[in-house]
This record gives structure tokens, sequence and C-alpha cells, in this order.
């Protein structure tokens, strides 16, 4: 079968799939709003300071929440169906204003933390695995362990004691210089320079997932018939470990790469409290303080979306790469 | 039985998982008396603040801002730490077996919806759900617990799903049915008992990231706050860590050490419990 047509079973597949969940989360979403202690009348009439019965209940009116729940529920699928994740009185505009504006700042910094994470995790598993059973498997399996048991926001801090604090290498919060009037390839480095320690942070913890799984999948895929044989025509080891070996264990890490997608979301969460990262993540911790809540189930529902499409792009590069997946059925 | 014992043995003569146990027995040890070591409440203003750890004997870990005893806020923090992330997996383990259990023993559609309703939880990303469930119903312990319990119950419960699936269609639960068992029977009696070991290791593994999780919120200030928790004396550090950097450092190595040790003992589980992933090591 043709990879276009593995891809276009894949499409199907999941289209098929995500629809209803999509739909659950939204729906369950809707009661976690109505659940929230005080509706859009009551923060606003907070805000204004004057509120009588009255312009309460007027404001219910407009907002409509005086209807039955499965009208109202009704009409939030509405506003959905248009793009429209409702207003907030807290900051004065649509809900979907704020989260756009901040999108693109956690994406990028998930982003390079899941290369750094993936880069370094096939490096020190694929070193594990040469290793296996010897002082250097058993140090690097240590040390990835420890990764693994600590908390993101706590080695941000750690880092930037170091970093910032101690050593003054690099800046300990925000996404730029603020003021500079830095342009081209400056302004990149820039940028970089306040993107190095958050993304560590935040890619400590998946790098150890990363190491290990590599480990292990390697040491199973080089105990194969075909890995035998390349040995046996002569490949050289660093080539067979990278061609052969390493290839075939790479498909284990994609899936759990685009599993962990909603998992890194919420590390950014909080890496992005302990930087002032300007990303959802800091946005969601105003909206708590701020009890803004229908900012932060417009960030919960967006976010859902994303790892609903990060699944769906792992799946389609799957079905692209292996033959196997999306053929049969 | 023999098999049991050889398991032990083989958990026990792990040097890893024997340092987890006793570094965890510690902890265990540190939360069940600390109101014996320092029966006062840990939020009181004992001595003057900012005393660096070992500057004076009486506070071997110094003071914070608030001139509170660190060393009496991590042993009353590892009791918070402990309840919340052994509460929150018997929790989430109860939950995650009923479901996955019902889903994989009958199939057909009520495995199709429970299927689709541990997805739907899967995709929320946890911690961003957690927050939210946590703003909403008010941060206590009790809440605390439950939320992380929610976000952690569908990890079980595809696991068990998928052992109830496995082991369903063998010879001895089919003889089980054949004598005309319940189903009840069935599932607590035939096939649980041999779909536990994924679900031990699992746990080990569960409460570890349960306390992280803890950690996390009480950092952010979702924690309770009346009582004092190594996420929220971080939290509190963090406004000093330019010049009392231990403040931060301290309950943050508290919080690597506990998880770390039950990590530790999740891994020596697997290697006991399934040898077969094991046989490279």
């Amino acid at each position: 079968m043709s990879a276009y047509k593995r891809v276009w079973r894949t499409v199907r597949k999941t289209i098929v799939q995500a629809v209803p969940t999509m739909l659950g989360i939204v729906i369950l979403n809707f009661f976690l709003l109505k659940l929230a202690p005080g509706d859009a009348a009551d923060v606003m009439a907070a805000e204004s300071g004057s509120a009588t019965v009255r312009s309460m209940a007027a404001l219910r009116e407009r907002f409509g929440l005086d209807n039955p729940i499965l009208v109202q529920l009704a009409n939030y699928l509405n506003n959905l169906a248009h793009f429209s994740l409702g207003f907030s009185p807290r900051y004065g505009m649509p809900v979907a204003d704020p989260i756009g504006q901040r999108l693109p700042g956690t994406l990028m910094l998930m982003l390079i933390a899941l290369f750094i994470a993936i880069t370094m995790g096939l490096i020190l598993g694929s070193l594990m695995a040469t290793f296996s059973g010897r002082l250097a498997d058993r140090l690097i399996s240590i040390v990835s362990l420890l990764f693994y048991s600590i908390p993101g926001f706590w080695i941000g801090l750690m880092l930037i004691l170091l970093f910032s604090v101690k050593l003054g290498w690099l800046p300990s919060g925000g996404d730029s210089t603020i003021g500079s009037s830095l342009t081209g390839i400056s302004a990149i480095l820039d940028r970089a320079r306040y993107m190095v320690l958050p993304a560590t942070s935040l890619s400590l913890f998946y790098l150890a997932i990363y190491a290990r799984l590599t480990r292990a999948s390697m040491l199973e895929v080089k105990s194969q018939d075909f890995v035998r044989t390349a040995r046996a025509k002569g490949v050289s080891p660093f080539s067979l470990t990278t061609r052969h070996v390493l290839r075939n264990a790479l498909i284990p890490i994609t899936t759990m790469a685009g599993m962990h997608f909603g998992g890194m979301l919420g590390g950014a969460v909080v890496v992005e409290t302990v930087y002032s990262w300007p990303g959802l993540g800091r946005l969601a911790f105003e909206a708590v303080m701020a009890r803004d809540f229908s900012v932060l189930l417009g960030i919960l529902l967006l976010s859902s979306f994303l790892v609903i499409v990060a699944n769906a792009a792992v799946d389609l590069l799957q079905a692209w790469l292996d033959p196997r997946i999306g053929a049969s059925r | 039985m023999a098999q049991a014992r050889r398991e032990l043995k083989v958990f026990f003569s792990n040097p890893n998982a024997l340092f987890g146990v006793a570094f965890l027995a510690a902890v265990a040890f540190a939360a069940l008396f600390a109101s014996a070591f320092y029966p006062g409440d840990p939020m009181e203003m004992v001595a003057r603040p900012f005393l660096w750890p070992g500057q004076d004997g009486a506070y071997p870990l110094g003071t914070d801002s608030m001139g509170r005893d660190v060393l009496a806020g991590i042993l009353h923090g590892a009791r918070i730490s402990l309840t919340v992330g052994i509460a929150a997996t018997a929790l989430g383990l109860t939950a995650g077996i009923a479901i996955g259990a019902s889903a994989g023993y009958f199939g057909g559609l009520i495995d199709d919806l429970l299927v689709k309703f541990i997805e739907i939880f899967q995709t929320l990303p946890s911690f961003v759900l957690l927050v939210v469930l946590v703003a909403i119903a008010q941060p206590t312990t009790s809440t605390v617990t439950v939320a992380i319990a929610i976000v952690s119950w569908p990890t079980v419960a595809r696991l068990t799903r998928a052992e109830f699936r496995a082991i369903r269609e063998k010879d001895y639960v089919l003889a089980a049915r054949g004598l005309g068992f319940g189903h009840v029977r069935i599932i607590f009696r035939e096939i649980l008992p041999n779909a536990l070991p994924p679900l031990i290791v699992t746990s080990s593994v569960m409460v570890a990231s349960a306390i992280l999780m803890e950690s996390a919120l009480s950092f952010m200030g979702l924690g309770d706050p009346n009582r004092v928790s190594w996420g929220s004396m971080i939290g509190a550090g963090r406004d000093v860590i330019r010049t009392a950097w231990y403040l931060t450092a301290l309950p943050g190595l508290a919080i690597v050490f506990t998880v770390l040790a039950l990590n530790l003992i999740g891994d020596g589980l697997n290697d006991a419990l399934n040898p077969r992933f094991s046989e490279e090591r």
C-alpha cells in the first residue's frame, strides 16, 4: 500500500476518534465552569462595585445565565463553533485574545524543551545501551533517575541561583531584554539567552524518560535477526547503532513524545511562573490569582485541543514512516 | 508462595531498592513523629529570622524570613507530602481498577464507553486540569488529594484494562466461568490477583508523582494555606533566593530524595516482578 493511502486512512481514523473526545472535553469544561464559584455577573458586579439585585438580574439576562442549563450548554457549544471562548470581565476582552497572545511563547518553550529532551535522551540512552551493565550505564541511569525525581520548579530556582545570581551569566526571568532595540541576529541571540534556563528546567524530566526508553528499546532491537545480519555483513558498529538500531528504536520514542505533549504543557505552567515567562502557564497562574475562571477554562480547552492535534500529528508521522502502521484494518 | 519469596529476595538484594526503602522509612518516621520532636505549630515564629544552617545549634537547619524553624517545617512537611501522596494514590488506584476492570472484563459496549471516558481524561493536560480543579474547589489538603486522584486514575484504568483483557481468556478463568462462578468472584478472586504485579509497580511511581504534583501546587500558592508543606516553603524561600538560598534548597532536597526513593523502589519492584524486562541488567 502506498504511503499516501496509509496516511489518508490514519487521517480518517483519527478524525473519527478525536471528535467525540473533543465533545466530551467541551461538555466537561462547561460543567466545570458552572461549578466555579460566582458567575460572570458576580465578577462584573464586584468589579463595578455598585450592583443591585436588579442590575445583576439584567446582567444575567444579557449573558444568558438565567436560561436552563441545557440551553446554556447549547449556547456555549454554539459560541465555540464560532471560535468564541467567551468574554473575560477581568481582562475586559474576549478570552481568546490573551490566550492567543500567550500561546506562541508557550509553544516555543515546549518545542525547544522537547528538542533538548529528545536529543540528549537519545544520546544518553544510546550510551547506556552500548555500555549496558557497565559503569557508564549505571552512572547515567542513576543520573537520569535523579532528573526524573527533581521537581521542575525547584531545578528552575536552583539554575537561577547558579547561573543568574552567583555567576551572572544568564537572565533570571522574562523572554527578552526590556526596552532593547536589537534587531536581526542579535535579537535572536538575546531571546536565546532568556530561553536557556526555562527550556532546560522543563526538559530534564522528559530527558530522563527518553534516555531510559531509548536504552530499553535499543536493547530490544539489538537482539533481533536483522541486526545480527547487518553485523555479519560487516557494517561498522557506529553505523549499526545509528542506522539500524537507533532508527527502529525511534518509533516508541515518537509515540511517547506525542503523549507527553499534555504533560509538558502542565510542566510549562510551573516553569513559566518561576521564570515570569509570558506564556499560557503564566496566564493560567494570573487567572487563578484573579479568580478568572473563564480564562482558566479557556486555557484548559485550548490545551486539550492542542494535545489532540499533537497526537494526531504523531500518528500521521508514524503512518508515513512505518509501513506496518495503518496498513491493517 | 515460593514465587513471592523469590520476588522478595530479588527486591531486597537490589542495593538501589534498599536505599529507597531505607530513605522512605526515614521520611515516614519523620512524618509520624514530627509532633513529638516539634510539638508546637511549625508556622510559629521561634527565633530571629535568617539564621543560617549551623549558625545556632538549637536550629540546625536555620530559620526563615519569619523566624520559623526550617527543620520543624521539613519534618511537618513530610506529613503532608506522604499523606497526600498515599491517599491520592489509594483513591486513584481504587477508581482506576474499578473502571479498568469493568472495561476489560465485560468488553463490548461497556468497554467502548469506558475507553472513551478514559481517553477524555487522558487528553486533558493533567497539571492544567489539576490547577483548575483546585482553584474551583478551594485548596485544602482533602481537595488537593481528591484532585490529584482525579488526574491520576486514567493510567491505572488503562493498565488494568489491558491486564484484564489478556487474563480474561486464560484457561483458569474459563474454568471458573464454567463452574458457574459469579462475575464479582471471577474479577476479584481469579483475575485481579494475577493482574496485580504491574499495578504494584505503578503505585509506587504514582505516589512519587503525587508528591511532585502536591509540591508544585503548594509552590504556586494552591496548597492548604494553614499547613506547612515542602512546596510552600520553597515558594516562600523563592523571594529571598539571592540572600538566603538555603531556604529554597533544603525543602527541595527533601522532595528530590523522597521522590527518588520511591522511584528506586518502583524500579526494584519492576525488576523483581517482571523479570522478563530486566534480563539485560
